[in-house]
């Protein structure tokens, strides 16, 4: 049962950490409720149907079809998270201007609840598919302690989901003016490590075989399978044994997403509102 | 919500170019073969040569679903009850590396031996 506990839980936290900074970024925008639950609930959707077809993803194309799917929709989280920041840092000044007038419900854009939506639901369904086929096992092997460890995972998932109230309320304990600061390094460092992990996937198929080489092995100091590890390979793309390609990705991902947000922000008190804010999410 | 911000289409875009690139496939690579039975790796350990790419191919004659999984391979891969999967693995240095079954860790691992 302790067994079935840890498994569930490890694969739900890093979905669990990812939903709780996606809501303490869009807390009072109208509809971000919303937007999260359905990102939720296509992360889960999609995430049966990838365990259910986990042996044809696994066949298609040429027998590398998982790590061109799991790369595939990792870049697009990357890209949601980029297009996130960028937007808030192009449109965040004409926000809090406005905010003084609209009220404290238009802190954050509505308009890129649509990206931080699929990031939840891409975070859901590729931590969500592993429980799937995890526990599809345990109820497909039967036995008497099956019923034992489907309570495990029952309390794993309840724990992982407690991890994404405690990034939640620990984040929105921090004033709000210092908020969008602190978030949006946070989504940066997300994106540059969730592009790191695309990179592997890549590298696994055989698409990309330059730079493979362990660039550093910290493992026996900090291991990123450890809980604290973990959390950290979550939240800044921790990896105790990165290939050189995961690390020039990193940090170009880093050095990408840094640069135009400073590009945009500069031009944005030029321009004009685009859209009213929407009032209906 | 009614207009699509138009930077999803372009990630769109992006995530199916990278899903349409098949992988090529190399001459000189060592290929090792696996089974999973019983939650346990036969055989338990193979020998390769090092400097030389790997192509690991596992089949599961086991029901239950498998995580093919190493932290030294930077493999990470599931293989559906009665699939077989292949992974490829860099050209490695000498040395034993470790890869396991990420849903039963404790019980279900094995070894590569580079020489």
């Amino acid at each position: 049962m302790l067994g079935a506990l840890i498994i569930v839980f490890r694969e739900v936290i890093e979905a669990g950490i990812i939903v709780g900074i996606v809501m303490a970024v869009t807390r009072g925008v109208r509809g971000s409720r919303l937007m999260a639950g359905a990102g939720v609930a296509a992360g889960i959707l999609g995430a049966s149907l990838v365990a259910a077809f986990a042996g044809a993803i696994a066949d298609a194309l040429n027998g590398f079809g998982q790590e061109l799917f799991n790369a595939a929709i990792l870049s697009l989280a990357v890209c949601m998270l980029a297009w996130h920041n960028i937007w808030m840092a192009s449109h965040g000044r004409q926000l809090a201007a406005e905010a003084r007038q609209l009220g404290q419900d238009v802190r954050s854009g509505a308009r890129s609840l649509v990206a931080l939506a699929i990031v939840v639901a891409v975070a859901v369904m590729r931590e969500g598919s592993e429980v799937a086929l995890f526990l599809y096992g345990l109820v497909a092997a039967g036995g008497t302690t099956s019923r034992d460890l489907l309570i495990g995972s029952a309390l794993g998932l309840a724990a992982g989901v407690a991890v994404s109230a405690v990034t939640y309320f620990g984040l929105v304990t921090i004033p709000a003016r210092r908020l969008f600061a602190v978030t949006s390094a946070l989504i940066t460092f997300l994106a540059a490590g969730l592009a790191s992990q695309a990179a592997n996937f890549l590298q696994q198929a055989g698409v990309v075989t330059i730079w493979s080489d362990t660039a550093w092995n910290t493992s026996a100091i900090l291991s990123d399978t450890s809980l604290f590890g973990r959390v950290l390979h979550t939240l800044v793309g921790y990896a105790d044994q990165p290939s050189v390609l995961q690390v020039v990705v990193y940090a170009a991902t880093l050095a990408a997403i840094f640069a135009l947000s400073k590009a945009f922000a500069t031009r944005a008190p030029m321009r004009p509102p685009q859209t009213p804010l929407a009032q209906n999410g | 919500m009614t207009r699509r911000p138009p930077l999803s289409v372009l990630a769109l875009a992006i995530a199916l170019a990278a899903g349409a690139a098949a992988p090529a496939i190399a001459d000189d690579e060592t290929q090792v073969q696996i089974t999973l039975k019983d939650h346990k790796f036969e055989p338990a350990e193979s020998t390769v040569p090092a400097g030389k790419p790997i192509v690991i191919h596992l089949a599961n004659q086991d029901a239950t679903p498998a995580e093919f999984e190493s932290k030294e391979l930077r493999v990470e891969k599931v293989v559906a009850g009665g699939g077989a999967i292949a992974v490829k693995v860099r050209a490695l240095k000498p040395g034993r590396y470790r890869f396991f079954d990420d849903y039963h860790e404790a019980t279900t691992e094995g070894f590569l031996i580079a020489q």
